[in-house]
């Protein structure tokens, strides 16, 4: 086992599929000679030579396209966009032409593609570098979306998301890539898309979270033990598709839960969860299920983010109200 | 038309009639490296008043970049793209336009539209992430630094539209990079301007990389400004570190587009010196070497050398203008740290004219 952060995680995936299939590329903007603006694909090109890691002129749409094309012909392209406004630029391709090709074919031609992008709060970043889009993709018939909260679910959900014949959209949240270490194996493993986790047991509330905010309602999680509460966490790890029998049976437990994203409120992956828990486990429910998420504003400039994301303090409240409901 | 132009020259003999070929283009020069003319014929027509104001904005932008640098690292500034090496696009081009004329710039265009009118102190809040950073005062013809690379083309395109619709003889100028110019964005909005015959200005500062990736890799393309041909729009490419020749350059851009001439890609051949933004290592992807051959034409030394001869400017007025910019630059920081902290309420009014009752509601996280 190798000690890796988040960031070495997902460049270790990439190395392991570039050295396992020759079918796969990594390609986006400077990922090649200097491996990215986050160096998450360091090394690579000096390991598997230019004409399978490389750099592209500056064009999302023509990413997004060029990953649609490669992806017919039998590659597995790992395209990069740089980050996660500029997919704006590449919607067509990522959402419509990926999407919908193996609908519109009947079968005949998929798109095997990972479309990576750092996202994600906290970091002051300048306009359209950190907003949280996921809300975009889950309503994308097509297209499956996984959003890692640490480095082992990273690799291990980035080897699934490279070998799957669909098209996912991997979003990595840019204050966890160097956060902390963990325990990584070296060389081949995965993770399954479409299970969450339960990464604290609790029996008087459930907190389901993804990406940073998992840490958020940790932090939550134990300022609310201090007053006697036991909160149950569960990281989603996908988006697209849900496991909400992960979610059920613990609401099954706790009779409450609240939901927190770094998205806007409405109509988020907040609201498909909360939406989800109505149609399976309404009756097990003691209290409604809040969303603990950012106002419907743009994302803000640099100045008010942190007053903005959600913090444990907010997330403490919210669960407050469910457990007073 | 000026010499500058390419045009889709007659098949030589033996080339083949069905072959859209394009003339070689060569960068329109005014002066040398030494601060000597060498192109009289498109020196353009300036006041010694005028010679020395633009000296001015230089070595001011100048000290600004520098001070900038610093105040990034104190943390003063947030997200700010250095400028040095682009003084003469960037001031050169601002100043052969007038003061009706529109600036839709990209976020490293700061001393465009900070020459255009607006207040540094709103430049250094945009960069801080303050939201009155983007209130443009009324009367100062510029939109926001653009983040998106390549969108505000399609902006100036439309404003162009609209001064064509209005009959008013102003022009639009847009900025973006080499990497710019492979954005959807860009053919797409000129493309629009040749077919609407649209007054406005394409430039692209050509600075050799897009982040790391350099311009080799960039595009197949002989050069930029030969992208204007497959548009139907005039294609100018210009030394970009020779601020004369690009005045020469954008006063004959805006003169045709102004008498109805349509639209101009000029391609100004130029160099940053410091990184894309705070964060990336030039080392990576560029050598000291080819960072001192540009060093050679820097756009102040050329220029200044030629006002020396002209017994316009000396070392004391550099060093002169250095401690103006200096004092104006710790004026403007202080103003914009004082002015007064965005809210997540203020945020909220902010989306909409009225602020429709679920937003009112979603205050109370942050009230009290």
């Amino acid at each position: 086992m190798a000690q890796m952060n988040m960031k070495e995680a997902i460049r270790d995936a990439m190395r392991v599929e570039l050295k396992r299939d020759p079918n796969v590329l990594v390609f986006g903007e400077d990922v090649g000679k200097v491996g990215g603006v986050f160096r998450a694909t360091e090394g690579l090109q000096g390991e598997f030579g230019e004409t399978r890691v490389f750099d592209t002129p500056l064009a999302e749409s023509a990413i997004g396209g060029l990953a649609v094309g490669l992806g017919t012909q039998g590659f597995r392209p790992v395209a990069e966009i740089q980050f996660v406004g500029f997919i704006f630029e590449a919607l067509d391709q990522m959402f419509v032409q990926a999407a919908r090709l193996r609908y519109r074919s009947g079968g005949r031609y998929n798109a095997p593609i990972v479309f990576r992008t750092p996202f994600g709060g906290g970091v002051k970043a300048a306009e359209l570098h950190t907003d949280a889009l996921e809300g975009l993709a889950i309503q994308t018939p097509g297209i499956k979306v996984v959003i890692p909260s640490n480095p082992y679910d990273a690799k291990g959900l980035l080897i699934s998301a490279i070998r799957d014949n669909d098209p996912v959209f991997f979003m990595e949240h840019l204050n966890l890539y160097h956060a902390f270490r963990d325990e990584v194996p070296e060389g081949d493993y995965t993770v399954p898309i479409g299970k969450a986790k339960v990464v604290r047991e609790g029996k008087d509330v459930t907190i389901i979270a993804y990406g940073l905010m998992v840490h958020t309602a940790l932090k939550a999680a134990e300022e609310l033990e201090k007053a006697g509460v036991q909160a149950e966490v569960i990281d989603v790890r996908t988006l697209v598709p849900l496991d909400i029998d992960t979610i059920v049976a613990s609401i099954q437990k706790t009779n409450r839960a609240i939901v927190v994203q770094e998205a806007q409120k409405t109509a988020g992956a907040a609201a498909e969860i909360i939406a989800q828990i109505n149609e399976k486990a309404i009756l097990h429910l003691e209290a409604p299920v809040l969303r603990c998420a950012p106002p419907d504003t743009v994302y803000p400039f640099a100045q008010i983010e942190d007053v903005w994301l959600p913090n444990p303090a907010r997330i403490v409240k919210y669960v407050n109200q469910v457990l007073q409901f | 038309m000026s010499k500058v132009s390419m045009e889709v020259t007659a098949p030589a003999a033996g080339a083949r009639a069905h072959e859209v070929r394009s003339a070689d283009v060569e960068p329109l020069r005014v002066l040398s490296p030494e601060g000597e003319v060498v192109n009289s014929e498109f020196l353009p027509d300036l006041s010694d008043d005028q010679l020395k104001e633009i000296m001015y904005r230089m070595v001011f932008t100048r000290t600004w970049d520098e001070r900038a640098i610093n105040l990034g690292r104190q943390g003063r500034l947030g997200f700010y793209a250095p400028v040095s090496g682009q003084e003469a696009t960037m001031v050169g081009s601002e100043y052969a336009l007038t003061k009706d004329d529109y600036i839709c710039p990209g976020y490293r265009d700061m001393p465009q539209i900070v020459w255009h009118g607006l207040p540094l102190y709103q430049a250094f809040l945009y960069s801080r992430g303050h939201q009155h950073g983007g209130q443009i005062p009324e009367g100062v013809n510029v939109l926001m630094p653009q983040i998106i690379i390549g969108a505000q083309i399609l902006h100036a395109t439309g404003i162009g539209m609209s001064f064509k619709l209005k009959n008013e003889k102003r022009v639009a100028i847009t900025y973006t990079g080499d990497g710019g110019s492979s954005e959807g964005d860009f053919y797409e909005g000129l493309n629009f301007a040749g077919s609407f015959k649209l007054p406005v200005i394409y430039f692209v500062q050509n600075n050799g990389y897009a982040i790391t990736t350099p311009f080799a890799k960039q595009t197949g393309a002989q050069s930029i400004a030969h992208k204007a041909l497959a548009a139907g729009v005039r294609g100018i490419q210009v030394d970009g570190m020779d601020v004369l020749a690009v005045i020469a350059a954008v006063r004959e851009a805006a003169e045709i587009a102004r008498n109805g001439g349509g639209a101009t890609l000029i391609e100004g051949l130029t160099y940053r010196y410091r990184p894309h933004s705070m964060a990336d290592d030039t080392t990576k992807y560029r050598t000291k070497e080819e960072e001192a051959a540009w060093s050679e034409k820097d756009p102040l030394v050329r220029f200044g050398k030629y006002l020396e001869k002209k017994g316009l400017w000396s070392e004391e007025d550099t060093a002169r203008v250095k401690e103006e910019a200096k004092a104006a630059v710790n004026e403007h920081i202080k103003k914009a740290e004082q002015t007064e902290k965005m809210t997540v309420p203020g945020l909220i009014d902010s989306m909409f004219e009225q602020t429709p009752p679920h937003l009112e509601e979603q205050k109370a996280d942050f009230l009290g």
